[in-house]
């Protein structure tokens, strides 16, 4: 199992350095216009431009960019461990405010994930139980709604209700829970349910076909040819078997969002890595867009090794070596 | 005589389905008593599982259609609700299933599930529970059963999660054990042991066992009794003796025609039934065996046959005079003695 998990963790390396090749190659090969320009302003003077890309490291070629940015992030810069550059925008080290915004996507995604896990899975369990019933059929519409409609539509739709209607509701932005849970958790509400409508009815269908799928199966049976109570069946015989794969998607679907929520952030007015996305591909801001690209890539390989480990907890048939 | 361990009177089952009514279960009649070992022997989709599918009320009542009484010891089973039913089962039905792969959970050890039984039936510790459970893994045979308790079930091999099942089936001691085609998913040599197994656990356990097979070499050596069933109902029914050296239903003939021998000289050559087992659907008219018998006649084809008592305990469902069927069986039909 160790030399399992230190071979993976090789590969998550390995997938890295990839991605961020890839990432430079896309920076440097397909050019939407130059940082430097960008920075200096338009009619700048060619000394003063040239000054400048002298600054942003960008008069070296391309490649020795790379070993620096990579060596970089690796073996630290000047503002320590790991070493991400500083944006082309602000001249400011990239590395507290990505921990910064790191933060606030991890309770947003956090956050949603709680309420489509609550919401998703026991109305999966409950239309598994009763196929083709009344209230299988309601959650199942739903499940389509939910998949259906899009967080840009969702979205604008709650705070047109919950904010500028009833009043319920503060507007958008985002509020540390150092300012109170009270403001924190309404600034966070719509987003966290917006954002985990369309989880919570993919996982309702998902729970309901795998529970479906498990409860046909033998050694069901065998649970209620031993004179289990049905409860019990379902609970612990159909449901251990049934949301286990659940798992593995669980944990690519929440590192999908660590990397950022790119559109909720942004209808939310929330200054998460989602948002800086944006902002770092609009300003051509070089470094900003290769952290956030590795961040993201970071959460998804990690999140594939972690689901791996604890699957071969979950499933005993399941062994690493 | 004393009264029936187990006894279905007039048992139909049938599954409304997009395609039609499917007649799983056409009318079946039988009683097991206390100790006895009743075989049950047909093709796959004769009905013999869901008979006793339905005995342990373990289709599904709402897709299904149910007719008749099954009746446990003085009680009618079908008129239970679930939740008495399922002090029965486990507890006094015990039910061993054909693929033991599939019929253990993966994901918990089979001392476990063991144990789960027990404490879904009595009021005893959890401790208690598992060491009984440890004790059942001995007297069905598996080696080191202290260890293989804490064991998966894919970490057994197939003879080995039979033999739990079998231990699941018995650990409450009940008075019937089902054991559905116990042995098809076994290798050969498995086979016998998991047939001895269960011939020696019932003289233990002191319960009646109802043997379902496809296969009359089977129940042979270990059943009492032997009923043999196509398209969902009983064509004949007798002791071992009965079936196999007087057998009075051309199906039967079939049968034991299909069974491999080491007696027979190599020139001789099996002979399989004809055709297929008919749909459930559209069940053939008349006798439904008339499609596939070579000595039908147009009486096969517009009246169906009743289980009529032929001597003692032997019953057949024929339309063709015992005479006729005498000649036919001295003519030579694989039977040998």
């Amino acid at each position: 199992m160790t030399r399992y998990i230190i071979r993976r963790l090789l590969w998550v390396v390995l997938v890295l350095l990839v991605v961020v090749f890839v990432t430079f190659v896309i920076f440097f090969l397909m050019p939407s216009g130059d940082p430097a320009l960008r920075f200096a302003g338009k009619g700048a003077q060619p000394q003063v431009l040239e000054t400048v890309r002298h600054q942003l490291g960008l008069d070296r070629p391309w490649y020795s960019q790379y070993f620096s940015f990579t060596r970089n992030i690796f073996l630290g810069d000047q503002n320590g461990w790991p070493g991400l550059g500083f944006s082309f925008a602000t001249r400011v080290p990239l590395k507290d405010i990505l921990f910064e915004r790191m933060f606030v996507t991890i309770q947003l995604a956090v956050g949603a994930a709680v309420i489509w896990l609550l919401v998703g899975i026991p109305i999966g369990i409950l239309s598994a139980l009763r196929p083709r019933s009344l209230m299988d059929r309601g959650a199942m519409t739903f499940a389509l709604i939910g998949i259906s409609a899009p967080v840009f539509f969702l979205g604008p739709l709650a705070l047109y209700i919950f904010w500028y209607k009833l009043g319920w509701l503060p507007g958008t932005g985002y509020k540390p829970l150092s300012s109170g849970f009270g403001p924190w958790l309404s600034h966070f509400i719509l987003p966290w349910c917006v954002l985990a409508v369309l989880y919570a009815a993919f996982y309702a269908r998902m729970t309901r076909a795998n529970l479906m799928e498990t409860m046909g199966e033998d050694y069901i049976r065998t649970a209620r040819a031993k004179g289990l109570s049905e409860r019990r069946v379902v609970l612990k015989h159909g449901l251990r078997a049934g949301l286990t794969p659940i798992v593995t998607i669980f944990g690519l679907d929440l590192a999908g969002l660590l990397g950022g929520a790119i559109i909720t952030e942004t209808i939310f007015n929330i200054p998460g890595i989602g948002q800086y996305t944006i902002l770092a591909v609009r300003r051509l801001d070089l470094y900003a867009i290769m952290d956030i690209t590795l961040v993201a890539a970071f959460f998804v390989t990690f999140a594939n090794l972690v689901v791996d480990i604890v699957y071969a907890f979950l499933d005993p048939r399941v062994r690493y070596d | 005589m004393a009264e029936p361990l187990l006894e279905l009177k007039d048992l139909r089952v049938s599954f409304p389905t997009e395609d039609g009514l499917v007649q799983a279960v056409n009318v079946v009649s039988l009683s097991i008593m206390p100790g006895e070992t009743l075989g049950v022997v047909g093709e796959s989709g004769s009905g013999k599982s869901v008979t006793f599918l339905t005995v342990m009320g373990l289709i599904n009542r709402k897709s299904a259609i149910v007719e008749g009484e099954v009746i446990f010891q003085g009680e009618d089973l079908l008129k239970l609700p679930v939740d008495e039913l399922k002090k029965i089962r486990g507890s006094k039905i015990g039910m061993v299933f054909q693929d033991p792969m599939t019929s253990l959970h993966p994901f918990y050890k089979v001392g476990y599930q063991l144990a789960e039984t027990i404490l879904a039936h009595e009021d005893v510790s959890k401790k208690e529970a598992n060491e009984r459970a440890v004790e059942m893994l001995r007297t069905v045979g598996i080696p080191r059963p202290d260890q293989r308790a804490k064991q998966y079930p894919h970490e057994f091999s197939g003879g080995m999660r039979q033999r739990a099942m079998i231990a699941m089936g018995l650990s409450l001691n009940p008075d019937l054990l089902i054991a559905d085609e116990p042995t098809t998913a076994l290798d050969v040599t498995v086979q016998a042991q998991i047939l001895a197994l269960i011939d020696r656990l019932k003289e233990e356990f002191n319960a009646a066992v109802v043997m379902i097979t496809h296969d009359l070499g089977v129940v042979a050596e270990h059943a009492d009794d032997i009923q043999v069933m196509y398209a969902g109902r009983v064509v004949e029914f007798g002791d071992v003796d009965d079936i196999y050296y007087e057998p009075m239903h051309p199906y039967t003939w079939g049968l034991l025609g299909s069974i491999p021998r080491l007696t027979d000289s190599l020139k001789e050559r099996l002979r399989p039934i004809t055709g297929l087992p008919p749909s459930m659907i559209n069940v053939p008219k008349g006798c439904s065996f008339n499609p596939r018998c070579p000595y039908q006649f147009d009486r096969c084809l517009t009246e169906e046959p009743e289980l009529i008592p032929l001597d003692g305990h032997h019953a057949a469902a024929c339309h063709l005079s015992l005479a006729d069927r005498r000649k036919v069986l001295s003519e030579g039909v694989a039977i040998q003695r």
